[in-house]
């Protein structure tokens, strides 16, 4: 690491994560003028986004060779008052909890209370999006079977393709202008709308070369009074770089790096998207400017590195947007979900691994940063070589990189319908999603608690806790005959439920595509430009909508349970075993043991249990698998909980497993905490019974004492692991490599282990800045140790 | 044959355990069968449940929230081949991967001589790659029997001075060193395994004598793994109410290891530590 990455990669570590009122003053005031009002909406969107990037301050720090950023200086970062405003109370909290703060200091809370609050108040598109639902949405979400992502953030879930490597903005501009010419306002009922979104990107376009001028002119300024001859030369370089990119096409390594994190703050200024952008396939995209550098003489393999390593702290300086309501009291992450994708293979199918493969390999180690995050895609066609690499990074105990099956994700996304080519380019983002890079807008329409589903069966569809008939009624439990009478309305409940949870993706969906388009976003993703439709209207070549399943592992056992002991073993009664439930097992602590211990549980590779897991996941694709989106999609399920599952736990009872009420959730596909006991090999086995390939992603976490990655033996050991879970289709998984008493000392003496990153779900977060009842699961989590 | 066959299906083993994932048991992820008998009783045996050759009940506790059910536990199953061969079925896209397959262990697993022969052929008739573990004190003529589906041999060697021996183990070596050089001259591969014990095996003695035997068998014994002691079967001696002689005896020191695996890497072994 040279000498100013150490700099910059401490200022990074260092800076505080702070509100920054910047964007919120500066889009409130566009909208003061009126101006919006005379224009459409596409066009209005796309004038305010101009309004910020001309109006924002510039900042440049020192030594740096990638320059821009979001707010006014690392970590300070913006607020989207047009989608969910932040009241004075949330300021507080933010700046006062314990977990995951942002400083909102005292002027940043004036402008709030004098100009933010009074202009956003009543009209945010959260507040659209709540007086639009139904009763019965509301009453599941508030009984907490879903989760709703587009509430506090616009739709985003997607990464860019190859396009900028080839295509500058002037190239785009140019292209808009050929649609707008071809535009039939006779023959076309939508040509307005088409014309008004393309001249809305169009303008977004322009917006971001005029950023990028603003950079080189302070660059240039920079230059002026900076006395270190070195740098006058790096700052008239780096002006050069930002007037000839994003405006044409990059020609350079540095260029290149630089252009995208032009689009990058583009995309995360515009809104604020889920999942912050990501460049994807890092190692395809760079090599052939790597190449080009080293041959010509104008790179080094040490410039490079250097230039890498420094993009890589850009990411680190941008935490994720927080969130308002009572969700600001929760613990949540810094991490936005940036997934940097090295691996895979090309368009042509081949082995897609190269020589930058490696050094990206070297920069995330050296780096150690929360992110961006890593994952490396592993083809049947990729040697070996690359993933010992990758194990050698992992056992280091960082939770990066995770390991994601390319071959699995090019069948889901045929299988979804996307062409070889486009599959081919795809990967993972966000946490586990699969996706095709740069053609497809693969939202995640919220998580979907499907042990809450048994629950309400259990109850005839009443909920408990917030006294309210949510589901339908199925009938009194107690009448049910068999085990079937059981799964059948279990089923009829699921289908009830997902159900409401379609019509309402389809409704905000809307909201979105009429109120709150992304032009600049749908610049960058085809086929918006030729659609002429923004990218939050169904312009993207695909359009995918993500329903989440959550608590396999749970719902799982739950059943199996109620097979095992009142269908079959008859060691209780259903009216036995609710009233056990409804007193969360008091009095009953025998019967509790007997689940907990003796009884099948998923995990083990035992038929008995996972049939369930096999049933409930074909129930819950069934459900929702095929049903149309109303921007032209299809809806799709995955299985990812991210956090979700110690919130959908806390909604929940006493459930038939022995889990008491109030407990997380199992998480991801994984078998619940400690149900597993016949080692990793068997729960892999377990997990394969559901079949990956009808998803967009699932996601497996696998703890491992660091001792089990001692030595090249082990090291080929847990390749041929990785292997195998791929060969059974497996998605992704991932290693959490720290021991439990480590993670118990941290819990006790946060201050000394500042450093600690573990993995989480989908992403790899600072141990102390989880919650309480997050690190105690993490640190329950099976330990498989060899034998 | 018909008959044969009859037999094999109802033969039965008694199998203390089925571990899957077992990485230190040979090449590869496999899986290790524990049969459960065996002949010797050596003080420092990590699983003194697998030495009687009948099943045998123990307290097992099982914590809830503080409290803590105590239940009787049986160790030891009797299972038929096919049972097992069920079980150890489920990783085979793991031993497939890894070049691994199955281990079979104990206790002795010699001990149950007719079971595990069927055992062995049924593994083989699966082509999975096998492995015997053996502590080699067994007739000449049974363990010959089994040459013809171990691909490999684990071969326990504890002590070298006879009289040690027997004070340790509760009988002679003469058939164990003579089993194993038989074995060796036979051209199977043998991965011999030495538990390092400080102040009994952990002794310049020891290796001394060492040296001089395995020189015997050269070039044929190439692979030694070196399994150090550890203290972690002390409360297993108190579940079974067995006398632990081992309690005063520490884990041997990581130096002190390397220094042995140097020393015998030097003479052209290839030495692992831990299986
Ligand atoms: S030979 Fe093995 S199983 Fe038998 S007593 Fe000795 S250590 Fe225990």
């Amino acid at each position: 690491m040279t000498d100013r990455i150490k700099k910059l990669r401490e200022q990074s570590l260092n800076a505080i994560n702070r509100i920054s009122a910047e964007r919120a003053v500066l889009v409130t005031e566009f909208y003061e003028t009126g101006i919006d009002r005379k224009v459409s909406v596409p066009v209005g969107r796309a004038m305010a986004f101009d309004h910020i990037l001309r109006h924002k301050e510039i900042c440049i720090n020192e030594g740096e060779l990638i320059v821009g950023e979001r707010g006014p200086a690392p970590k300070a970062c913006p607020t989207y008052p047009e989608i969910c405003l932040h009241t004075l109370e949330d300021l507080e909290i933010l700046d006062t909890r314990k977990k995951v703060s942002f400083k909102a200091d005292d002027e940043v809370r004036r402008i709030y209370k004098e100009k933010i609050i009074p202009f956003w108040n009543g009209c945010s598109n959260r507040e659209r999006i709540m007086n639009l639902m139904s009763e019965e949405w509301l009453n599941a979400y508030k009984a907490g079977v879903f989760t709703e992502f587009q509430e506090q953030r616009a739709p985003g879930h997607t990464v860019l393709g190859s396009k900028i490597y080839s295509l500058g903005m002037n190239d785009l501009i140019r292209q808009i202008s050929e649609e707008i010419s071809r535009l039939d306002f006779i023959n076309d009922p939508m040509a307005f709308e088409k014309r008004e979104e393309l001249k809305a990107m169009e303008i977004a376009a322009h917006a971001l070369i005029m950023f990028a001028g603003r950079h080189a002119t302070e660059l240039r300024n920079l230059a002026e009074t900076e006395t270190d001859e070195a740098r006058v030369k790096e700052l008239k370089e780096m002006a050069e770089i930002c007037s000839l990119v994003p405006a044409r096409a990059p020609s350079t390594f540095h260029e290149a790096l630089q252009y995208y994190w032009f689009v990058h703050l583009g995309v995360i200024t515009e809104l604020n998207t889920w999942d912050s952008f990501n460049p994807g396939r890092l190692d395809q995209h760079l090599l052939p400017f790597y190449i080009k550098g080293l041959e010509d003489g104008s790179l080094t393999k040490e410039k490079a590195v250097e230039l890498l390593q420094g993009f890589w702290i850009k990411f680190n300086n941008h935490p994720a947007p927080p969130k308002v309501g009572i969700t600001a009291l929760e613990s949540n992450t810094y991490t936005d979900f940036c997934l940097i994708n090295l691996g895979g293979v090309k368009t042509d199918g081949s082995d897609a691994v190269n020589e930058l493969t490696f050094i990206l390999l070297d920069v995330i180690e050296e780096m150690r940063l929360l992110q961006p995050s890593s994952m490396v895609q592993v083809s049947k066609k990729n040697p070996d070589s690359f993933i010992s690499r990758t194990l050698q990074i992992t056992r280091t105990g960082f939770g990066q990189p995770s390991y994601f099956n390319t071959d699995a994700i090019v069948q889901e996304l045929i299988r979804q319908g996307k062409s070889l080519a486009d599959a081919r380019n795809g990967g993972a983002s966000g946490c586990v999603e699969a996706g095709a890079f740069g053609t497809e807008a693969y939202i995640l329409s919220g998580y979907f608690n499907l042990a809450k589903v048994l629950e309400l069966t259990l109850n005839n569809g009443f909920d408990n806790r917030t006294q309210k008939q949510v589901g339908l009624e199925t009938g009194n439990p107690e009448e049910f005959s068999s085990f079937e009478a059981l799964t059948r309305a279990f089923q009829q409940q699921l289908e009830h439920l997902t159900a409401i949870k379609m019509r309402g993706n389809n409704i905000i969906h809307r909201i979105f595509a009429d109120y709150m388009p992304m032009p600049f976003l749908s610049l960058l993703i085809d086929d918006c430009i030729p659609n002429g439709m923004d990218y939050n209207a169904g312009g993207a070549r695909y359009n995918t909508t993500y329903v989440q399943g959550v608590g396999l592992g749970s719902i799982t056992d739950s059943l199996t349970a109620i097979k095992y002991h009142v269908f079959e073993q008859k060691t209780i009664t259903m009216k036995g075993l609710l009233k056990a439930l409804s007193a969360d097992f008091a009095d009953f602590e025998e019967f509790r043991k007997e689940l907990v211990y003796h009884t099948p549980k998923y995990g083990n590779d035992d038929d008995y249990a996972d049939d369930q897991a096999r049933l409930v996941f074909r129930m819950f694709f069934e459900a929702v698998d095929g049903r149309p989106t109303s921007i032209g999609g299809k809806h799709r399920i995955n299985m990812l909980p991210t956090t979700s599952h110690v919130y959908f736990g806390s909604v929940i009872g006493a459930l038939p497993d022995g889990r008491k009420a109030g407990q997380p959730l199992s998480e991801g596909i994984s078998p619940f905490q400690g149900a597993d006991h016949k080692g990793p090999t068997a729960v892999l086995k377990s997990a394969s019974k559901i079949d990956h390939l009808l998803t967009g992603g699932t996601l497996l976490n696998q703890k491992f004492s660091p001792s089990f990655f001692e030595g090249d033996e082990a090291i080929s050991k847990l390749t041929s692991l990785i292997r195998s879970w791929f060969r059974m289709d497996g998605h992704h998984i991932q290693f959490n490599v720290v021991n439990a008493a480590t993670l118990r000392d941290a819990q006790k003496h946060p201050e000394k282990h500042r450093d600690l990153i573990v993995r989480v779900a989908g992403y790899s977060d600072y141990f102390n800045d989880l919650g309480e009842d997050l690190q105690n699961e993490i640190i329950r989590r099976t330990e498989h140790e060899g034998v | 044959m018909a008959g044969n066959c009859i037999r094999v299906k109802m033969m039965k083993g008694l199998v203390f355990d089925i571990r899957r994932f077992t990485v230190h048991d040979g090449p590869g992820i496999r899986s290790t069968v524990f049969l459960k008998g065996c002949p010797l009783s050596c003080s420092w045996c990590h699983n003194p449940e697998s030495q009687s050759g009948l099943p045998e009940t123990s307290i097992k506790i099982f914590p809830l929230e503080g409290r803590k059910f105590r239940e009787e536990e049986v160790s030891g199953k009797w299972m038929t081949v096919e049972e097992v061969l069920n079980e150890v079925e489920k990783d085979r896209v793991f031993y497939d991967e890894s070049g691994g397959g199955v281990t079979i262990s104990g206790g002795e697993p010699t001990f149950q001589p007719e079971f595990l022969l069927s055992l062995f052929k049924a593994l083989k008739s699966k082509g999975l790659h096998t492995a015997l573990d053996t502590c080699g004190y067994t007739s000449w003529e049974n363990l010959s029997l089994t040459m013809n589906y171990a691909d490999l041999y684990l071969y326990d060697l504890k002590l070298l001075d006879d009289k040690q021996h027997f004070m340790y183990t509760g009988v002679s070596n003469k058939l164990i060193l003579d089993n194993m050089q038989k074995l060796a001259r036979s051209g199977k591969r043998i991965i011999v395994r030495l538990p390092v014990i400080p102040g009994i095996s952990d002794t310049d003695e020891f290796f001394s004598a060492l040296r001089t035997f395995l020189g015997k068998m050269k070039p044929e014994v190439k692979e030694i793994s070196l399994l150090p002691y550890h203290a972690a079967a002390a409360n297993k001696y108190k579940r079974f109410g067995k006398e632990n002689l081992m309690k005063n005896v520490k884990s041997i020191p990581k130096e002190a290891l390397f220094q042995r695996k140097s020393e015998l890497e030097a003479m052209g072994y290839s030495v692992k530590i831990g299986g």
